[in-house]
């Protein structure tokens, strides 16, 4: 079952010019866990063609909310980028099968 | 500060431009705030405002909306404040914003003092401060060299609460500041009538995009009262409410670090912030806490001139095409290589994207898609709008006939407009990730009055 239809929402965004962040609502404590324990950064490392280290993962259990934070795939708005807002982002992890 | 004193702040939206519930704006002028404030601007809809220094928002809706804010400054009785005016709060969008006011104030037969706070550098001084090593790449930060400083249009400073402070100081009726933290906006004032600076800037930061940290993003006003220990969110309209869940789960948004915030001069941290509801609308925080660092440092933003770009669009429905696709397009890219070295116009650089494929995500993208259609967005961008628009029509033939081989029937692909390609003007792009130690907080300012 892919990742987002596991969850309530993944919303991506710019985190200002260099910086692209994703944040993922479980739907409540025991969701959160179960995500917590199958999702783990390598893989969303893979998605974006990067090394695992140049992610920043906030696990907030409070929000039941997985946050991953990684430098903008292009640098918004530059010659070779194709996501202004960088929103559609998001579609890789709801795609994601979780192992 | 006096005891049990407390600062209040009316949001009336996230920013100048976006709706917001009017109802919701009259209820909050009842609750007696002492400063209306609003953002003006972001970097969030690309380098482009910065680059121009023109405004994201139509003038006569941005006037529209400004009126409204005059009025409701009019009927309080205090200081209307806006921050990153004009999108990007470079000089050029201050004065825009200036030029709007003075003509609303002429039209409403206001006598308004207005206070300017710019935050434009001058390219010549951040390469003094290059050289004397005050600039500090973040992370990740292009690499800048007096070139490309020199290649800038617009570098802005973004202002802290210092520079807010100093523009209040001023006793003006309305404030008119450019680049500026989304917070300090909103800080500034309760931190300088000595409110907790942690509960400031963590209030300032759930405000700032006005009712996104409620149960009703759209009816945009919020109410903030800022004391001595924390600080109270309420939203003006009917049927929003904050709760402990929409105000710390907005320290999500937008924001690379959910726990720490970079300002001018320090750093809030609200690992230890507590969210209480004190009513069915309300939340009280309680705990975040403020760190001063020295030297004092703001972060600077800059645009540079990148080329003028052409777009081509043609549309591809052949089924045997679509199919072949990749093909197709290193056909094109082969043909269109040959056809700009021979026309002299190799400095023109082509990239073709396929909608309905990868045009979203690019090299990200895994899927394989079979769509019915797809299309191809090819983009020319070197420094000269007419060699651009050049090489474009030097492509247009193949655009609209490019067989995948020599033997096969010559096809015709479907141009959606006459001509097939469109001048795009100016590209820019962010070239500064940098943050800037000055010795006194408006060193890198200007602060100007003017009377309507």
């Amino acid at each position: 079952m892919a990742l987002g239809e596991k969850v309530k929402k993944i919303r991506s965004k710019n985190a200002g010019p260099f910086w692209l962040t994703i944040d993922i609502f479980c739907f409540d404590e025991l969701n959160f866990q179960h995500i917590q324990k199958h999702l783990d950064t390598a893989s969303v490392a893979r998605l974006f063609h990067i090394e695992p280290s140049q992610i920043l993962r906030f696990d907030i259990a409070p929000l039941q909310v997985i946050k991953f934070s990684l430098p903008r795939p292009q640098i918004q708005g530059t010659v070779n980028d194709t996501d202004m807002h960088g929103a559609s982002f998001a579609a890789l992890l709801e795609e994601l099968e979780l192992e | 500060m006096r005891k049990n004193e407390i600062v209040k702040i009316l949001v009336p939206a996230g920013a100048l431009g976006i709706p917001y519930d009017r109802a919701a704006l009259h209820a909050g002028l009842l609750e007696k705030p002492d400063l209306i404030a609003i953002d003006g601007g972001s970097t969030d809809s690309g380098p482009f405002y910065l680059g121009t220094g023109t405004s994201k928002y139509s003038r006569s809706a941005t006037k529209a909306d400004w009126a409204e804010l005059m009025d409701a400054r009019a009927t309080a009785n205090v200081p209307l404040l806006i921050g990153s005016a004009g999108t990007s709060g470079a000089d050029a969008a201050v004065d825009w914003m200036l030029d709007l006011t003075l003509e609303l104030a002429r039209e409403r037969g206001e006598h308004l003092k207005i206070a300017t706070l710019k935050s434009g550098q001058n390219q010549n001084s951040i390469i003094d401060a290059l050289e004397r090593g005050s600039i500090t790449p973040l992370d990740p930060a292009p690499a800048i060299t007096p070139q490309i400083i020199e290649d800038t249009t617009n570098i802005v400073a973004l202002a802290g609460v210092e520079q807010i402070q100093a523009a209040l100081n001023t006793g003006a009726d309305i404030i008119i500041a450019g680049r500026t933290t989304d917070t300090a906006l909103i800080a500034a004032l309760p931190i300088a009538r000595g409110c907790h600076k942690g509960a400031a800037w963590h209030g300032a930061k759930i405000a700032e995009c006005g009712a996104l940290a409620t149960t009703n993003p759209n009816s945009g006003v919020v109410l903030m009262c800022f004391d001595d220990k924390g600080f109270v969110i309420t939203p003006m309209a009917e049927d929003a409410a904050a709760t402990p869940y929409t105000v710390s789960a907005h320290m999500l948004y937008e924001n690379a670090n959910p726990y720490i915030l970079y300002e001018p001069g320090g750093y809030l941290d609200v690992k230890a912030a507590q969210y209480q509801s004190i009513d069915e609308k309300s939340v009280r925080v309680e705990g975040s806490i403020w760190h001063d660092t020295s030297p004092y440092q703001v972060k600077l933003e800059g645009a540079r001139f990148a080329g003028f770009q052409t777009i081509s669009v043609v549309l591809v429905r052949d089924q045997h095409y679509c199919q072949h696709i990749d093909a197709w397009i290193d056909a094109l890219k082969n043909s269109f290589a040959k056809k700009a070295q021979k026309n002299g116009i190799s400095d023109v650089s082509l990239e073709l994207r396929i909608i309905g494929q990868n045009a979203t995500l690019g090299a990200l993208e895994h899927r394989k898609n079979h769509a019915g259609e797809l299309g191809v967005m090819a983009i020319f961008t070197s420094q000269d709008q007419a060699r651009s628009q050049e090489a474009a029509k030097l492509l247009n033939p193949d655009l609209l006939h490019l067989p995948l081989t020599p033997h096969e029937p010559m096809p015709t692909f479907a141009f959606p407009f006459s001509p097939p390609e469109m001048n795009k003007g100016a590209l820019y792009e962010f070239c500064l990730n940098h943050i800037m130690a000055i010795d006194k907080p408006m060193d890198a300012f200007t602060l100007q009055i003017t009377e309507s």
